[in-house]
């Protein structure tokens, strides 16, 4: 998807922390807001992003109207073991988005 | 009244129009305590960065670091932020744990308009810290018309 930045290391140490940011494109739109028309404009937003470790989940945010245009966020994961970090982006009108990295942990 | 605070005033009056569901210190206040119920809030182990002085609201970088062990023991299970002034006062949030190992959440927000924000978070114990900045905004957010 070319739609999403995700920034994570790609080797880690066992039992170190890492740090995971990803960025996503998406309007956010606040739903408070009047268009060209006057009328406002209908709430688009992404309501939640959860992050998973080979398929445990580690981390979840519910996301409002108040957050920025093209969310970012950034967190951190202890490095247990080697694997993928599934990350998944849902909201309005039915927005879903996935994206994987691995980490390779020695 | 000088000019300044006439603009000012002038510019709150003509938004107001828009401004029906604003959320307020109240309607903040009663966000928090639909999360922390009747439980203490203590001031402390929270840090909350965002910069004091914004030029354009629409997006205000925040970083929340909460002192914890993060052992299955005694870990950070949520933290959650809000504001007085946006039109609600929930900003997000964030649920976490051991697997974490750090309880910090960082994130880029929308800011209406000069104001309060508080970061509350919640220990696997059940305890409440938080910690509050004020901030300024010189350009808001969500005010523009769309183009």
């Amino acid at each position: 998807m070319a739609n999403v930045l995700v920034n994570a290391p790609k080797t880690a140490k066992r039992g170190s922390i890492v740090e995971i940011k990803a960025l996503i494109l998406h309007p956010m739109e606040t739903g408070f807001r009047p268009g060209p028309n006057g009328r406002i404009i209908p709430r688009n937003i992404i309501e939640r992003f959860t992050a998973t470790w080979n398929g445990t989940e580690i981390f979840d945010m519910e996301m409002s109207p108040a957050i920025a245009a093209n969310p970012f966020v950034s967190f951190f994961a202890v490095a247990s073991e080697s694997g993928t970090v599934g990350l998944r982006w849902t909201g309005d009108e039915g927005f879903v988005v996935e994206e994987r990295v691995s980490i390779a942990v020695e | 009244m000088d000019r300044r605070r006439f603009l000012a005033g002038t510019a709150a009056i003509v938004v107001l129009p828009f401004d029906s569901a604003q959320a307020t210190p109240e309607a903040m206040a009663a966000a928090i305590r639909k999360v922390v119920g009747s439980s203490p809030v203590r001031e402390g182990r929270v840090s909350l960065d965002l910069p004091p002085l914004v030029e354009n609201g629409s997006t205000v970088p925040l970083v929340v670091s909460v002192e914890s062990p993060m052992t299955e023991a005694d870990y950070i299970k949520a933290i959650h932020v809000f504001n007085e002034k946006n039109p609600q006062p929930g900003v997000f949030t964030a649920r976490l744990g051991p697997r974490n190992g750090r309880a910090v959440v960082g994130t880029r927000i929308k800011l209406g308009d000069s104001q309060k924000i508080v970061a509350i978070a919640e220990t696997s114990g059940g305890q409440f810290w938080s910690a509050s900045a004020d901030v300024i905004v010189t350009l808001a957010a969500c005010l523009e018309e769309s183009t």
